[in-house]
């Protein structure tokens, strides 16, 4: 099967390349991603939702016993005040970076294929951005005076400070996750008018249907919609690198050494599209083979993935470079210090796991043997989120704990409730994730069909290169009348 | 302005729904029905099709407009809010930083008026289409329910000044449609 795809994919005859195998009609991509929906539940689906739902509860459990004790609980004490809630944060809102990216900036470069998996990395950048707002939202201590992050009146008539990047960051994440969640709407309302229509049940029929707002295919409705969609692409692109720029000066507009450091912005976009795709990787190599969409979501999709992914790993590991030559060339020992010590310190097993998963391991796909195996692929795919996790441990963690007085050094170790934080938000993620493919179409089928080639009008009408040869016949000049 | 238009026709008939096999049969059909000069009709299809909007003589969209001036707004208030705040309601010393630190109120200012800027693209874009309309006399057609999957319609609404139940429907005909029907209030 693998092999004849390939072939197919390199197909030099085909001229454009295909980009949905099979060459299906425009009904059987409306079954192919409407049946998953509509079939009865398949036993495997309860196979990955129960254990997501008991880490689900588990993250209850372990969140009830925060607030009930407080952040003792957890490992981090002075001089490591920040560790894994930080680090599960940085993590969570990095993987939401990938859906904005192949929805909005693949979009605006005209990228076709990114409609057959825009979708589900959609849907997977708001359930990251969900996992990413519980954390700093539960460590701030005292979870009961939250609302002190936003800018309300309060009892004490004092405001936040907007000249912080903690408060930019507050911002920056819900906008995001706000946006996120309007364009991913946006996208599905052709796709709930497709499932109302299919509905062979009343409750059905209303569900879908309420939420599909009468939508009705018009071309004048078409017309606005695409409209907005194209202007919210081009105000998602600045916000989706605006984000985890502001995430990155969280750490970068502190004096700390090891995180003062202006490279931070581009290195934490560049690191957050690297663990975004990777996690696309992870979901849709499972639910292409599970939902058999194998047409839709092809070789080809996964070839291109992994191409992004290889340049983005390489660009962190630029950044890893980068950030070590800076911190010798600057001359200051405390900052040389930090860089030395991550290296070869006390959490230098750390360092070395994220450099091996981060720069070394994605070197494979450099092979395009490598970029179309599924296995291959799937390994890869969870070894660059196990670096990326790292790496925000790494940043925050090994900054912290030597202070500039050795009185104040210490080493940081997680507790039970650290762990179950951490496995509850998978837990958290993969609940939402299996709802969604459970109940809402996990491919843009109205943009699926786009691609198609018989959706274009003037499809059947004569080739581009004869209409080429044939003006090439004119003569170059009309001659004026009466000559000759 | 589309808004300030009533919405359904009235009177016994809607108007006559044509289905055509191919985009490119649509295409070709909306181009003549633009040319016969009907002003109230539309295309139904189950995705954009590409170029359609120009065969049916659509203008551009004003949706950007909104765009721009929700986004301004946004960013307007989200910096006059702050200015406020730390410059006049609660001057407040912090590091030792000026009342009125403009560049760091530049973040917060994009994020706002991003976030306007979708929300008007959004609203903006259900006000400009009517959305929700949850009843339509479309949806008592039978064959409307693939319009979502792989049918292509033209309809031509009853009050267009054009229109008549069967000159309109045998002219849909010549220009290649599979079925046309006429559809109640």
């Amino acid at each position: 099967m693998a092999q004849t795809e390939s072939e197919l994919l390199d197909n030099p005859v085909a001229g454009r390349p295909t980009l949905i195998l099979r060459s299906p009609d425009f009904h059987s991509i409306t079954e192919a991603v409407a049946d998953p929906v509509e079939r009865k539940t398949p036993l495997g689906w309860w196979f990955f939702f129960f254990p997501s739902l008991a880490l689900l509860g588990l993250l209850g459990v372990a969140v009830s016993w925060l607030f009930w004790e407080g952040i003792g609980v957890w490992g981090l004490n002075v001089p490591v005040g920040w560790a894994w809630d930080i680090t599960n944060f940085v993590f969570w809102i990095g993987i939401g970076h990938a859906g904005t990216l192949i929805s909005a900036i693949l979009f605006l470069f005209r990228q076709k294929w990114r409609t057959s998996i825009n979708r589900a990395a959609e849907a997977m950048t708001i359930f990251a951005v969900m996992c990413a707002l519980l954390f700093p939202g539960i460590h701030v201590g005292r979870v009961w005076v939250a609302y002190w992050m936003f800018p309300l009146p309060n009892q004490m008539g004092v405001w936040p400070n907007f000249r912080s990047p903690l408060l930019w960051d507050v911002f920056a994440v819900s906008v995001y996750g706000t946006v996120s969640v309007l364009f991913w709407y946006v996208g599905l309302i052709p796709d709930l008018a497709m499932m109302r229509d299919r509905a062979t049940t009343r409750g059905r029929k209303f569900a879908y249907g309420l939420f599909a707002l009468g939508w009705r295919g018009s071309m004048r409705q078409w017309h606005h919609y695409e409209s907005a969609y194209l202007v919210l692409a081009a105000l998602a692109t600045p916000l989706v690198l605006s984000v985890h720029s502001i995430v990155s000066m969280d750490f970068a507009v502190s004096l700390l050494p090891g995180w003062h450091t202006t490279i931070f912005p581009p290195y934490f976009v560049a690191g957050a599209i690297f663990s975004g795709f990777a996690m696309v990787l992870t979901l849709m190599v499972i639910c292409r083979t599970a939902f058999r969409l194998e047409h839709i979501v092809t070789l080809r999709h996964f070839d291109y993935m992994a191409k992004i992914t290889l340049v983005t790993g390489s660009m962190v590991g630029f950044a890893y470079a980068t950030e070590f030559f800076t911190a010798w060339y600057s001359g200051n020992p405390y900052e040389f210090f930090t860089f030395l010590n991550r290296a070869g310190g006390p959490y230098a097993w750390a360092y070395w796991i994220m450099v091996s998963c981060n720069v070394l391991s994605p070197q494979v796909f450099w092979f395009k043997k490598a970029r179309t195996s599924i296995p291959i692929l799937f390994v890869m795919s969870i070894i660059i989120n196990i670096g990326m996790w790292f790496e925000r441990f790494v940043i925050i963690v090994t900054s912290l704990h030597r202070d500039f007085l050795p009185s104040s050094w210490g080493y940081f170790t997680p507790t039970i409730w650290d762990i179950s934080c951490l496995l509850g938000s998978f837990g958290l993620f993969f609940t939402m994730f299996c709802l969604f493919v459970r109940f809402l179409p996990m491919v843009a089928t109205s943009e699926v069909k786009t691609v198609l080639p018989q959706a274009d009008p003037h499809h059947g009408a004569a080739p581009q290169r004869e209409v080429k040869e044939h003006r090439a016949a004119l003569p170059r000049r009309v001659p004026a009348p009466g000559e000759a | 302005m589309p808004l300030l238009r009533p919405q359904l026709p009235t009177g016994p008939h809607y108007g006559i729904l044509a289905e055509f096999a191919t985009p490119a049969d649509l295409y070709h059909a909306c181009e003549r029905v633009r040319d016969e000069g009907f002003t109230r009709w539309d295309a139904h299809t189950p995705f954009p099709v590409h170029g359609l909007d120009k065969a049916m003589g659509l203008r551009r969209s004003l949706l950007p407009w909104i765009v721009l001036a929700a986004g301004l707004t946004g960013a307007a208030g989200g910096f006059v809010l702050q200015w406020w705040v730390h410059a006049s309601a609660y001057p407040l010393v912090i590091s030792g930083k000026p009342y009125f630190a403009w560049p760091a109120m530049i973040p917060i200012t994009f994020e706002l008026g991003v976030l306007f800027a979708a929300f008007g693209a959004v609203l903006g874009m259900f006000a400009l289409n009517r959305l929700p309309m949850h009843y339509h006399p479309l949806f008592k057609s039978k064959v409307f329910d693939r319009v979502t999957d792989d049918a292509f319609f033209i309809s031509i609404e009853s009050w267009d000044p054009r229109f008549d139940p069967t000159a309109t429907g045998k002219l849909l005909e010549s220009l290649g449609a599979r079925s046309v029907e006429l559809l109640e209030s």
